[in-house]
């Protein structure tokens, strides 16, 4: 064993408290105080995993009970422990307010509604859980005075950045810095934040010169890393007795635990909840949203989906089918009356946002045409006379994604460019760097693709590189979908740069003028001679062996694209779930699910993200929830009690797409990664509620499952 | 008190002397430095950990590297051959059958025993076949359609579509 290191060591350092990316703080090991069941309280350092384990045990604590808060609410109340005490002057356990809308306006056209719905919905802590967990390789050279980091980060240069932040006044400079982030194993929000563990390494590789690896075992992970969601959510819904959505009003509550650990962006301590007015045409919304402390594990991240927007879109998903009981029309035309139409856009919604295109009514037509959507009501007649249960689920959502214009979006005042930097070499193969980073997300084929098509080089010429701050641009990384919509737009626009050089290198070789120019891609050829020509690799070489006199020579470009808008992708997600009328397990028939991203530059990547992120969306809709009693214990902290869906759990999904370009992205790209977490869990609550709703059952908290249905089911009288 | 095992890993006799309390996962990846075999859990529950046993998969993060003593052990390094991939390999690349890649190694190992018994399973088949690994990425839908493609190749039969189909 090397070492034992506790708070009061890493307090000679002032390295015991380490800010969040929210600007709220977060210990690294405590000094006095343990907030959270879970949270670390010592590290041991030692040469294999066994030995530490042996310190490990050895490692006394001795802890004084307090009380915990755990509910929320309970936090708020007046006389509650204030959980907080190290910051000063702190006397409650209130972190932020927001709010967005009108909220006078909104009580108005409440008043005088003919139909109002109101529904108090918990969307719970979950984890990411990739498979791969977190963890690092601090790498200190005390003789270079140099840190190289190999650490599973989605966020490489931004980490650099807050090591040098948090480490700069013991002389780890950001130069002084190299963050590696290899092929990592999944990411989906959670290898965003720093956590302590890669902090301790750090400081220790630092002290000792050794590197000093960290790997959190499963259990840790999800005990302790960031979770994702704990928003409780009253929702209203206002509108005409024909069926009109009118306004739509929410109250939020959201659980941060004992620090505001959230991945969003400075200025959006709720991220883009107000996505939540939804894919409908009203003009009037009021959405307020208060954080507390709470003894839970700090977070709030986004469990693959772009900033909060899963649950803004569950809560209007499911309010809108309850509008639609309560008017008593059926949920797909109710939606299809109310969608904002294709030529009404671009589309300011009540709260702030400008839905950049769409095309909802497309997207939901066809789900409804894959899944025999009349038939499919026709066979519920007959199936609940003969006492079985089948509902009809549909959800049809817009998200919100590709953070962000800088003038809006920053994490910790870095503003949320991305950035591609394509260097094509002399024999005209090329290398593509970004500043984005993927977990699987296949950047390397996506990235190659855009850049082939622009420039004309084969995709397989095209190496394309991440995840290594010494090597690619600055740039925000990767998660909220927003790699293609920035760091992809980036490859784009710097590709066209180069175009625009080979052109005047073309006109040069062919001894003509630009304008005589005509590009097809590959090569530029003389207007009316398409013999005369010269391809890509020629002007490639040319700018490296022969370039025009006072031009700059060599063939590079790097572009850090600052998206004018956000991108708005949506979908139509229809599923069909059949129930045992007796154990109250439930099935997923089918589910069909038209996704509309804009452009599609590789489908069999953008089906593979949609087939994962159902997947992601059907775990907390039915299995995924990490449970706490009231004295604080966690109580299914590993993988055999919070429960992954495997392959079993998991349908058949089939999907398909509409297209509607965003008209801002310099290749009508939107993202997609994490629309099907986003809209999967409505439309599969809204099929168990829509095969129970005729048993008196109005809504269901997730996770459904058959056990909660049961509960509910005897409630109202079906189970005796 | 350390142990002598002798086993063979990827085809390779190995001697090593190990610590009884020692599980094989970490024998495999830290002393034998192959890293293709994964750790995802501490619970028996992801199956990124899973290698062939004397030809039946199993959990290396739940078997003593003592109780390996004497066998033979595959991971997915030893799945390509120098022909080239195993049509599993083949069927994963073909078909889009992994995203991060950090589920694969066990996915196909998983596999080969399932195919080994069952040359042409049904879809169910398949989804209870590797319902011990778990996968975050990828929804299962490719990871089912790279099973049955290597199950064609591998009884000679026509190979299915590696197309995406859209409805
Ligand atoms: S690591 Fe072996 S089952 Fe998860
Ligand atoms: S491909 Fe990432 S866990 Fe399966």
């Amino acid at each position: 064993m090397v070492a034992v290191v506790t708070g009061k060591d890493l307090e000679k350092y002032n390295l015991h408290w380490m800010p969040t990316l929210m600007s709220d703080t977060q210990m690294v090991l405590p000094t006095d105080t343990v907030m959270y069941q879970a949270q670390e309280v010592a590290a041991v350092i030692a040469t294999d995993r066994y030995t530490a384990r042996d310190g490990k045990e050895a490692v006394r604590v001795e802890y004084e009970p307090m009380t915990p808060v755990m509910d929320p609410y309970k936090s708020m109340e007046p006389g509650a422990p204030v959980l907080r005490p190290d910051k000063p002057g702190k006397t409650d356990n209130h972190i932020w307010h927001w709010e967005a809308g009108d909220r006078a306006k909104t009580e108005e056209v409440f008043k005088n509604a003919d139909v109002v719905v109101k529904q108090h919905m918990h969307i719970p802590r979950i984890h990411v859980a990739s498979i791969e967990t977190c963890g690092c390789v601090a790498a200190y050279d005390k003789i270079e005075n140099h840190l190289t980091m190999y650490m599973t980060t989605q966020a490489p240069h931004a980490i650099r950045t807050v090591i040098a932040l948090v480490a700069g006044h013991v002389g780890l400079t950001e130069e002084k810095i190299r963050v590696i982030s290899p092929d990592i194993g999944g990411g989906f929000g959670g290898k965003v934040p720093v956590y302590p563990g890669y902090v301790i390494a750090i400081a220790v590789s630092f002290l000792t010169g050794a590197p000093v690896k960290w790997i959190e075992d499963r259990s840790e992970n999800l005990q302790a890393d960031s979770f994702a969601r704990d928003y409780h959510i009253t929702a209203e819904m206002a509108g005409t007795k024909e069926g009109k959505i009118l306004a739509t009003r929410f109250k939020v509550l959201a659980d941060h635990g004992y620090t505001d650990a959230s991945a969003n962006p400075s200025k959006f301590p709720t991220g883009l909840f107000s996505i939540g007015t939804g894919s409908y045409n009203y003009d009037t919304a009021f959405m307020e949203a208060d954080a507390v402390y709470t003894n839970k594990p700090p977070g709030g991240v986004a469990y693959r989906c772009s900033f909060r927007v899963t649950e803004a879109v569950h809560a209007v998903e499911r309010m809108t089918d309850l509008f639609a009981k309560q008017v008593g029309k059926d949920p797909a035309q109710l939606r299809m009356e109310n969608f904002i139409k294709k030529d009404e856009f671009p589309w300011k919604s009540p709260t702030g946002g400008t839905y950049d295109s769409g095309d909802y009514h497309a997207g939901l037509e066809k789900a409804m045409k894959a899944i025999a959507y009349d038939e499919m009501r026709t066979e519920q007649i007959e199936l609940r006379k003969q006492g079985k249960l089948m509902g009809i689920g549909i959800s049809t959502f817009t998200e919100i994604v590709g953070a962000g214009p800088s003038k809006d979006f920053d994490i910790l005042g870095i503003k949320m460019f991305d950035s591609a930097e394509i260097r094509v070499h002399p024999t005209g193969k090329a290398i593509a760097r970004f500043g984005t980073k993927s977990q699987g997300q296949g950047h390397e084929t996506t990235y190659a693709q855009i850049i082939a098509e622009e420039l004309g080089i084969p995709a397989a010429h095209i190496q394309v590189e991440e995840g290594d701050t010494d090597t690619a641009p600055y740039g925000l990384g990767t998660y909220a979908s927003r790699s293609t919509p920035t760091a992809g737009a980036a490859a784009a626009v710097a590709a066209r740069k180069l175009r625009d050089k080979a052109r005047k290198i073309a006109a040069y070789l062919l001894e003509v003028s630009e304008e005589d120019l005509e590009w097809e891609p590959g090569k530029f050829f003389v207007k009316g001679a398409p013999d005369k020509a010269k391809t890509i690799q020629e002007i490639v070489f040319a700018a490296y062996t022969n370039h025009p006199q006072g031009m700059e020579a060599g063939f590079e470009a790097t572009h850090y694209y600052d998206p004018p808008n956000l991108t708005f992708p949506s979908g139509a997600y229809i599923c069909i779930v059949d129930i045992d009328p007796e154990t109250c397990e439930i099935k997923i028939r089918r589910f069909v699910a038209i996704d509309d991203c804009g452009n599609i530059i590789n489908p069999m990547i953008v089906q593979g993200q949609v087939h994962g992120g159902l997947t992601q969306g059907l775990a907390p809709a039915m299995y995924e929830e990490l449970i706490y009693d009231e004295a604080g214990n966690i109580l299914n902290g590993t993988l055999m009690d919070y429960l992954v869906p495997t392959a079993v759990e998991s349908p058949s999904w089939e999907t398909g797409h509409t297209v509607t370009p965003s008209p801002h992205h310099p290749i009508g790209a939107k993202g997609v990664g994490e629309s099907p977490t986003v809209g999967a869990p409505p439309a599969i609550v809204n099929a168990i509620v829509d095969a129970v709703s005729h048993l008196g059952i109005k809504h269901l908290e997730i996770p459904v499952t058959p056990y909660k249905l049961f509960k509910e089911l005897k409630k109202v009288g079906y189970f005796k | 008190m350390k142990k002598t095992i002798n086993i063979k890993l990827n085809g390779t006799d190995h001697s090593v002397e190990v610590e009884p309390r020692k599980l094989l996962v970490h024998l495999i990846r830290e002393d034998l430095s192959m890293t293709g075999t994964h750790i995802g859990c501490d619970t028996t529950s992801c199956g990124a950990c899973t290698v062939l046993i004397d030809g039946r998969s199993a959990k290396s993060c739940t078997i003593l590297a003592i109780q390996a003593d004497g066998k033979e052990i595959t991971t997915v390094e030893g799945l390509a051959t120098a022909g080239g991939l195993h049509p599993l390999q083949e069927g994963f690349k073909e078909n889009h059958g992994l995203q991060c890649g950090f589920c694969t190694p066990g996915m196909m190992i998983r596999a080969v025993e399932l195919l080994g018994k069952n040359p042409n399973p049904t879809e169910s088949e398949i989804r209870w076949g590797i319902s011990g690994n778990l996968c975050r990425c990828t929804g299962y839908n490719n990871i089912v359609k790279a099973i049955q493609y290597a199950s064609a190749k591998m009884r000679g039969a026509e190979l299915p579509s590696t197309e995406p189909e859209f409805v």
